[in-house]
């Protein structure tokens, strides 16, 4: 079977004996046209996949800055098709990966067939649903599947060794590693025990681990990658996108360059 | 009847654990507590010592006999109001309370609409020496004053939840996302029959004592069945409570939602009414929300109907005709609240105004003479600002 647009990026990163920096921007935060311009900021400044939230109105996973920019992305009239229409526009301009990151109410509301063809038309490669486990994901595992998109599961730092297998067995494309007990925002310091969950996690799975949840500063981003095959980086962009204005796309480029060649290099 | 939920904490297609990662072992951890103690003698005979002696058990049921002449009927209510705290909420409190301390949780978090389970929960926890925080939205905080310096006599945090829509929902999300952060220290006394599985099974388990008690106590005082039990559905506890032991029998069990300013308006709290399948707060059960799935804001007089979800054994409930579901305006309700008050000298919580107010669309429609429940589910003083307030 050809290897997902994710699996190559991991695989060519594993190769080179590097690590992922996964930026999440929220769809539509500050406006449509505001995240697409960071967005490709970020691709073009050498980020090698995009998280890409759909707002929700209830995040029950997230904490203040995303609540907020999802908050305001709703109000700006975002909706699931808008975030599709905002795909394919990247899509335009870029190969980079895309993952979408939402709550499983808009997937079952959508129908997760219906859902699952229209991320894949509109060039998008997986799926980060936080508040659905494996254990009720059958029925979108399957859509996804046969969508050719990647479902990615979660493991955090109080899933049991079982549920770990659990959801890296699920996972497809990269497991998602949650390094705190918490919501996303940023955090002063890395969690102590974070190394030894990502050591967890890769004992029983070889597909790529990233790690995200409280990672803000480009140190932070330096130190997960000696230990993951990805480092994601939400709450800490999203604010410097909502603080910048119109000098978001350069201080994300900044921002990018800084932590791929000095941090992950 | 199958006994409900199955293994995977489903009732039919609803019900189920939608929360994050970081939840599930905890939730494994509720689970696995409540196992090991509800058939326990030793936990049942605490609890009940406990609702006998502290929470004022069995509660009356009480013969109604201006109601019952208004309607020509013979209408009682369980007088949950007259529990200690006002509401049935601190059945499931002491009950939770317990399960947390032989967990080893010393901090217990609860989300608050009315602040009747806030209370509750604050209460049990002043009472077993627990660390308490409540989530109350903003606008809960407004309307339900006096019960915000109830909770804060007791020892609890009353934190004020001031994202979306600044009420229970919310409170809800607050609350939710403190265990996820806390988890390892913190029990989540969830105050519904609602959220992911255990909880409506825990909750229902402990709150079934509603309808066990008012079996009993009816078949004494009129030696049948009553034909008919009314309740107001928020969440669902106290509805859920009183039904259960009636489930499958000849008793027409009616469930009454929050109308708010008409289902028109698109302002009010029917999630059984109006909602559509969906997950909200951990589980799959009606919720009100959009065509792309974003939940809308509720609305009811009443802080405790103020919610755009419903527990997910009530969604079973309706789609399998084990009870109906209907619901009353806020004009409604006040009106019942009044009547209640001027012919029965009881004032009753805004949430069971909506029961009362449920009589006059089932009345006309019953048997002469027939014995109606109705599900008192709290008692009305906080409630007094907001009616004086309405009423102008």
């Amino acid at each position: 079977m050809e290897h997902s647009r994710i699996t190559q990026v991991f695989l060519r990163l594993q190769s080179e004996g590097k690590t992922a920096l996964m930026p999440y921007f929220m769809a539509g935060y500050p406006t449509v046209e505001g995240s697409r311009k960071a967005i490709l900021a970020a691709s073009n400044a050498g980020a090698d996949l995009i998280e890409l939230g759909i707002p929700y109105s209830d995040p029950l996973a997230d904490g203040p800055v995303i609540q907020e920019a999802g908050r305001i992305a709703l109000a700006g009239g975002m909706t699931t098709d808008a975030v599709f229409q905002l795909v394919r526009s990247i899509r335009e301009e870029s190969a980079i990966p895309i993952v979408l990151m939402t709550y499983y109410n808009l997937l079952f509301r959508y129908g997760l067939e219906r859902f699952a063809s229209k991320v894949a038309d509109s060039g998008a490669d997986g799926v980060i649903v936080p508040d659905l486990p494996p254990e009720e994901a059958g029925p979108w595992r399957e859509a996804a599947g046969l969508a050719g998109l990647d479902a990615i599961f979660l493991v955090a730092p109080t899933s049991t060794p079982e549920r770990i297998a659990l959801a890296a067995s699920a996972s497809t494309g990269f497991v998602y590693c949650v390094s705190l007990t918490g919501v996303t925002g940023e955090r002063t310091a890395l969690p102590a025990n974070l190394v030894d969950l990502v050591k967890r996690v890769k004992a029983v799975t070889d597909k790529p681990v990233a790690v995200g949840f409280g990672i803000s500063t480009p140190e932070q981003a330096g130190e997960v990658g000696r230990i993951a095959d990805g480092v994601i980086i939400g709450s800490a962009l999203v604010r410097l996108i909502g603080e910048a204005g119109e000098n978001a796309p350069a201080l994300v480029r900044e921002f990018i360059v800084s932590v791929k060649e000095v941090y992950l290099a | 009847m199958q006994q409900l939920p199955d293994a995977h904490g489903r009732y039919g297609d609803y019900g189920g654990k939608f929360v994050p990662e970081t939840l599930m072992s905890a939730l494994a951890e509720v689970e696995s507590a409540y196992d090991a103690l509800k058939d326990d003698p030793a936990f049942e005979s605490e609890l009940d010592v406990y609702l006998r002696d502290y929470a004022g058990r069995p509660t009356p049921l009480y013969f109604a006999a201006g109601l019952s002449k208004l309607y020509g009927h013979r209408i009682y209510l369980k007088r949950e109001d007259l529990c200690h705290t006002g509401s049935h909420k601190i059945n499931n409190a002491l009950g939770q309370a317990l399960i947390a301390k032989r967990m080893g949780k010393r901090r217990v978090v609860a989300e608050t609409g009315a602040g009747q389970h806030g209370v509750a929960t604050a209460t049990v926890c002043a009472l077993f020496g627990m660390e308490c925080h409540i989530y109350m939205g903003e606008e809960d905080v407004d309307r339900q004053s006096l019960n915000v310096f109830r909770m804060k006599l007791l020892g609890a945090e009353v934190v004020p939840v001031s994202s979306g829509t600044k009420t229970l929902k919310d409170a809800m999300n607050e609350a939710i996302r403190d265990w996820v952060t806390n988890v390892e220290t913190t029990h989540y006394l969830l105050g519904s029959v609602a959220g992911p599985h255990p909880y409506p099974m825990i909750v229902r388990d402990l709150q079934r004592i509603i309808g066990d008690e008012a079996k009993k106590q009816v078949l004494g005082a009129e030696g049948r069945l009553p034909d008919a039990i009314v309740a107001c559905v928020g969440g669902g506890s106290n509805a859920m409570g009183i039904f259960y032991s009636f489930i499958g029998g000849e008793t027409k069990l009616f469930g009454v939602e929050a109308a708010g300013l008409g289902l028109a308006s698109g302002k009010h709290g029917a999630s059984l009414g109006c909602g559509e399948k969906g997950v909200l707060h951990g589980s799959l059960s009606y919720v009100l929300q959009n065509a792309f799935g974003q939940i809308m804001t509720a609305h009811s007089i009443s802080a405790g109907l103020d919610y755009p979800g419903v527990g997910p054994e009530h969604a079973y409930f309706k789609d399998t005709g084990l009870a109906t579901y209907d619901s009353v305006t806020d004009i409604e309700a006040l009106q019942a609240f009044k009547r209640l008050s001027a012919i029965e000298g009881i004032l009753p919580a805004l949430e069971s105004a909506h029961a009362l107010a449920y009589l006059e669309k089932l009345a006309p429609r019953l048997e002469p003479d027939s014995l109606i429940l109705v599900s008192l589910s709290g008692r009305g003083d906080k409630d007094v600002n907001v009616v004086a307030e309405a009423l102008g």
